[in-house]
């Protein structure tokens, strides 16, 4: 019985025991491997490494094999293992102009220079089970020189993209609309210390960069639906995937006592700047406005996801009426973190038994007094009914 | 594991007779709203699955099928559905206008008129036409009963007032054979005049959010607008930098980082055929 409290010890670690051979599930099959996890379930190692905001695709590949494939189990983990990490300091702003790209594209234009490189997505695939494509049978793909899946409108004339210097080729959409002051500058680069929601509690109102951290580790789920609800007309942005492009930056660090900066190494990023429209206020004249997405590995759906939320989040700041959830920063910041949401939701499960007592005691104190109550007001209206008659 | 098979057009025959339910009701109610029971599809909701249903619920192997995407048979999401029912359906497909059978499109009418005994097939977004005056359902199918859109007019009023113009360039609100009012999905509101007196039936596909609404062929739809702010289309004050058509949708494309644009149609067909044959296309 789960009351046997003695007997607790032994029963957690039987059931640990038991964890652990459901983990490695029958022996007749070969166990993962970490870098099976990280080479065919990248996308799953991508959101395990952004929402615990830890690059190391390794560790995060651990991490999925030790939760079975539970994600937010897995971000938990890596998260723990995050939190033990000595802090060296900051890197400097990555250079996201400056990507090697593998995916680019924009829903507000046709084509512009850079073009539209497909890349890797599911996007356009039929979602029909069983097919993989041939590329996975064919021995070294990798090595076959790299046909762009970019697509090219015939007629114009086209800046050679994924050339030898593709970056100089790829600049940003919004800084092309920017050229007409149709968008909103981005905020100019502060040289003030970024906050830090790992080291910091979080306070309300929040400043940007403490909010978008907050939304590049939010469950991606929540994200998505609170994204999903401003398009359905709940604090709607009216929003366009002004870019979306995926591939790697450089990370460099500048150690104070060297006086310059050295790389560290590369990652993978996917970023989405989101253009919204705006009618324009009576402090600001009509242009869009921007909402933005950074996160780790590819993935597209949570960087655009949170573009959206971003930006519904600026309604306080561009003076916009405040009516949907979306728009509610403390409502947005603090639940979208999903391993403190799955850890206060999971711990119902843990004992209650004292409040649980003292709750049954006053329940039956108050089902007493109300019994009391009942039966002195029907026994006063007995009689004068009776009365009546 | 043997690989599982479809039926011809993706979806088993009662499913395509419960959508040919709907479409039968909506034709019959023009410009109303039918909900029905919308299927998951091997694509992903909000590119294009009301479409596709209505599409694979009408079509029969003889049909010939165009698919556009902002006007263009090109674009990513154009070629996957037609691929999609070229494999499915094992149908002819072409990019001619004037020889699809049916035209299932997201964003744009094309610029060659229908005709009787086409159909085009919208992919719709957002149906409901005051979805963004009042999130819910349950008003909006109200308003719609009670032929309260009066907030419609205030939303135009309004911008009116502020702009001095309506500040609604696609997506703009149109009422159907004088009754209902509906979303024209977000076609530039350039396409709105197409929709009036179509000799096509037109219907509309929302999968996401299950509803199927229509346009028989040849009935009166109406842009909403005030007396002294008539309904206007946007205008280009230049023609298209490929085929020279003027008086069609264009496209801006940046051409450099400097600040380079050019012009060009958006309904690719179309300036296909004037490039084919300049003259032959003068006049159209």
């Amino acid at each position: 019985m789960y009351v046997a409290v003695k007997g607790g010890e032994k029963a957690i670690a039987a059931a640990h025991e038991q964890l652990s051979r459901a983990r490695r599930g029958d022996r007749a099959f070969a166990e993962l491997e970490l870098a099976q996890i990280r080479e065919q379930l990248a996308l799953a190692v991508a959101r395990v490494m952004s929402e615990a905001s830890l690059y190391d695709a390794e560790l995060a590949a651990l991490a999925i094999k030790q939760s079975r494939g539970d994600l937010i189990e897995a971000i938990f983990l890596a998260r723990a293992y995050r939190t033990t990490l000595p802090r060296f300091g900051e890197s400097l702003p990555i250079a996201t102009e400056r990507m090697t790209i593998k995916r680019r594209i924009s829903a507000c234009f046709k084509d512009m220079p850079g073009g539209q490189v497909l890349g890797p997505t599911f996007d356009y695939t039929h979602r029909l089970l069983g097919e993989m494509g041939k590329a996975a049978d064919e021995e070294n793909v990798a090595s076959k020189p790299g046909v762009p899946a970019s697509c090219k409108m015939p007629g114009v004339a086209h800046l050679e993209s994924l050339a030898s210097d593709a970056t100089a080729s790829c600049p940003r959409v919004a800084k092309l609309l920017g050229n007409e002051a149709l968008i909103e500058e981005p905020p100019s680069p502060s040289h003030a210390r970024p906050g830090d929601i790992t080291r910091e509690p979080l306070g309300f109102p929040a400043e940007r960069d403490v909010r978008l951290q907050s939304l590049a580790r939010g469950d991606e789920g929540f994200l998505l639906g609170l994204a999903y609800s401003t398009q359905r007309g709940f604090g709607r942005t009216h929003p366009f995937a002004g870019e979306i492009r995926f591939g790697n930056v450089e990370v460099e660090f500048e150690a104070p006592e060297l006086g310059f900066s050295v790389p560290l190494g590369e990652i993978e990023v996917t970023e989405c700047d989101m253009v919204n429209q705006f009618r324009g206020s009576a402090n600001a004249p009509p242009q869009f406005t921007r909402g933005y997405g950074l996160v780790f590995g590819q993935s597209e759906r949570k960087a655009m996801s949170m573009a959206l939320v971003d930006r519904a989040l600026r309604a306080r700041e561009l003076g916009e009426e405040i009516t949907a959830p979306a728009q509610d920063e403390e409502f947005v910041l603090s639940h979208s973190d999903n391993v403190q949401a799955t850890g206060f939701v999971e711990h119902l499960k843990l004992p209650h038994y004292v409040d649980f007592q003292a709750e049954l005691f006053l329940l039956r104190q108050l089902r007493r007094e109300w019994e009391e109550r009942h039966a002195a007001v029907t026994a006063t209206q007995q009689p004068s009914r009776e009365a009546a008659e | 594991m043997s690989a599982p098979s479809y039926n011809f057009a993706y979806l088993d025959e009662q499913t395509k007779r419960m959508i040919r339910r709907a479409i039968l009701k909506a034709i019959a109610v023009p410009g109303y709203q039918v909900p029905f029971a919308s299927r998951e599809m091997p694509m992903p909701y909000g590119w294009g699955t009301g479409g596709v249903q209505i599409t694979a619920s009408i079509i029969g192997p003889k049909d010939v099928l165009k698919v556009i995407d902002q006007g263009s048979d090109d674009t990513t999401n154009a070629v996957s559905i037609r691929a999609f029912f070229a494999k499915v359906a094992s149908v002819a497909v072409t990019t001619r206008t004037r020889e699809a059978d049916i035209i299932q499109t997201r964003h744009r009418i094309p610029e060659t008129p229908l005709a009787e005994g086409q159909i085009i097939v919208f992919q719709v977004p957002i149906p409901e036409p005051l979805r963004f005056l009042e999130p819910r359902e349950t008003e909006t199918r109200l308003m719609h009963a009670l032929e309260d859109y009066g907030p419609m007019h205030i939303k135009l009023y309004e911008d009116i007032a502020r702009h001095g113009h309506i500040a609604t360039t696609y997506a703009y609100p149109v009422r159907v054979a004088g009754r209902y009012l509906m979303d024209p999905s977000p076609t530039p509101k350039f396409d709105n005049p197409k929709m009036h007196i179509s000799p096509a039936l037109q219907l509309f596909g929302a999968g996401r959010e299950k509803r199927i609404y229509a346009i028989p062929p040849n009935t009166e739809v109406v842009s909403l607008d005030f007396e002294d702010h008539p309904f206007e289309v946007q205008r280009f004050d230049r023609t298209c930098a490929l085929c020279g058509a003027a008086g069609v949708y264009l496209d801006e494309v940046l051409t450099d980082d400097k600040g380079a644009r050019m012009f060009v149609c958006s309904d690719t067909d179309h300036c296909e055929c004037r490039q084919a044959a300049p003259r032959l296309a003068e006049g159209a």
